[in-house]
């Protein structure tokens, strides 16, 4: 009678390094935190501020301050009219546009991949073992939250008609005819780096035509795919710049504002 | 101009084993996997690889080079510096059978999980027609060679083997996308992507997407839009009243997951 015995269990390699890269695997999500949190903070500092937010001479309004729809807001500077008397210090005057504005960008499919690698280390890198004892990615409160964020798309397009109106808005000059100065210009290229992250969302991909499984059928609604899909595939090149563009819109503004120096103007 | 390399090899089977240090002759053009032919050929008669094609089609010969997911046919030994010493390891996620040679079968058992394409009924054989943009999403995705790189680089196994259960990896979600996104499949397969093979685990980190060597878009073309449909069906509360009040057609029903229990 032959004889048998069973197989050895078999396991994994039992290598205790992290990981065996040499690379510098934990440079790109070293300066993402880094540059996240200088983005953080700086926005954080002027929202509570309250002052040098709008340029009353050009019209500009900083996007940390559209729509100001409170009682205090500086005259002429709110373009929603005002909503609601006065505010508590611990409020900012967007709060009607800033926490779906903040939604959008938490719940965004580039960003998840950007602070969780940075801040949640889950992984930091690839191959490069995460920290934690146990995982369950988004299956439950509160990252399963982060299915609506279709909703926030769809708010962060009215944000951006609001933001497209400011720049309008900025083409006027001190005697409300057309003028053109440098803040116009930089408050432009911020909306339009804004619409290029914002209509490059995973979830406008969806929504446009994503859904769909017979593109042939929907040739309009293929076509528009295929524009947001360019910008998609751009989706972390937009997000980063139109994160750059908003803080320097900002502090343009809040620069001029303060007087601590002129707007060069183009026209009028 | 041929040079000695320094190479750290992985040896050993059922998991215990460990780096072992040779010194293989390189010359110029060659790949990873030639070098380690040459020290199989010259010092290590005995060492186990698993290869076939060497030339990045047939996915047999994935390993860790350097600590990073690679095929070793498609990895020149001029990406490297002629001083430095290169560690090569079986894939960590897979149970080694003997030194660079690991079991996959983890991914065969879970490939007979997915249920099969599912076409109406009633078109006959022959007669469904389709156009080249209705399935050129799902064409991207049979690319694949089924390297297994992604399921190896993918955190939510590989750093938590008790995951292996519930969650599927993206190498077989990206197949129920494929099938999903098909104009000629009839199956919902959107539940069972989020409750029998785990795409909730997924945080789209993207280290499939990296390590994929027919740069198949796997994150943001397969396992993205799956989500966005798995929330379409599950979380969205205008769509679930959009069914309540019959406004949205209802959907196909979800198949069942083969050995399955209920």
């Amino acid at each position: 009678m032959t004889q048998t015995t069973d197989a050895p269990a078999k396991t994994r390699a039992q290598i205790s390094q992290k990981t065996l890269r040499t690379d510098p695997w934990w440079r790109s999500p070293g300066i993402t935190a880094v540059l996240l949190a200088i983005w953080v903070i700086y926005a954080t500092v002027h929202v509570f501020i309250g002052h040098y937010y709008w340029v009353p001479q050009y019209h500009y309004l900083t996007p940390f301050y559209s729509p100001c729809v409170s009682g205090e807001c500086v005259p002429g500077s709110s373009s929603l009219g005002v909503w609601i008397g006065s505010l508590p210090p611990i409020i900012p005057y967007a709060f009607v546009s800033l926490p779906f504005v903040l939604g959008f960008r938490l719940s965004c499919y580039y960003y998840r991949r950007a602070y969780y690698r940075a801040f949640w280390r889950a992984p930091a890198a690839c191959a490069v073992r995460e920290p934690h004892a146990k995982y369950t990615g988004e299956t439950r409160f509160p990252l399963l939250g982060q299915n609506l964020h279709r909703y926030f798309f769809w708010a962060a397009v009215l944000v951006g008609i609001l933001l497209t109106y400011d720049v309008a808005q900025a083409f006027r000059g001190p005697n409300g005819n057309f003028g053109l100065g440098l803040g116009t210009l930089i408050m432009l290229a911020n909306v339009i780096l804004v619409w290029g992250y914002t209509l490059g969302c995973h979830s406008c991909r969806h929504i446009t035509a994503g859904r769909l499984n017979n593109f042939s059928k929907h040739p309009v609604r293929y076509w528009i795919w295929t524009r947001v899909s360019w910008l998609n595939a751009r989706h972390m090149q937009f997000a980063w710049a139109s994160l750059g563009t908003l803080m320097l819109t900002d502090l343009y503004i809040w620069l001029v504002a303060a007087g601590v120096f002129n707007d060069p103007r183009i026209f009028n | 101009m041929a040079y000695q390399a320094a190479l750290r090899v992985w040896r050993g089977d059922h998991g215990q084993g460990d780096l072992t240090p040779y010194t293989v002759e390189v010359n110029e053009g060659e790949v990873v996997l030639d070098v380690l032919h040459r020290l199989q050929a010259s010092q290590a008669n005995d060492l186990a690889i698993r290869w076939n094609c060497k030339a990045g089609k047939c996915g047999s010969c994935s390993m860790e080079i350097n600590g990073r997911p690679r095929l070793a046919c498609m990895t020149r030994m001029s990406t490297f510096a002629e001083d430095e010493v290169l560690t090569i390891t079986p894939l960590r996620t897979f149970p080694v059978i003997r030194d660079l040679v690991t079991d996959v079968s983890f991914n065969y058992a879970k490939a007979r999980q997915i249920p099969s394409f599912t076409p109406d009924p009633s078109v006959g054989l022959g007669e469904f027609r389709m156009q080249q943009v209705d399935v050129q999403r799902s064409q991207e995705f049979r690319k694949c060679i089924e390297c297994y790189l992604c399921q190896n680089v993918c955190h939510v196994i590989r750093d938590h083997p008790e995951n292996e259960r519930p969650f599927a990896g993206p190498r077989f979600l990206m197949r129920i996308a494929e099938l999903e996104m098909h104009p000629a499949d009839t199956a919902d397969r959107r539940d069972i992507a989020q409750d029998d093979f785990g795409l909730g685990y997924c945080n789209i980190t993207k280290c499939c997407t990296e390590v994929c060597p027919e740069h198949i878009k796997i994150t943001d073309n397969a396992l993205i839009p799956m989500k966005e449909r798995v929330a379409g069906r599950k979380y969205d509360p205008v769509v679930w009243l959009g069914s309540k009040i019959s406004r949205r057609p209802r959907s196909a029903g979800t198949p069942k997951v083969p050995g399955k229990q209920t």
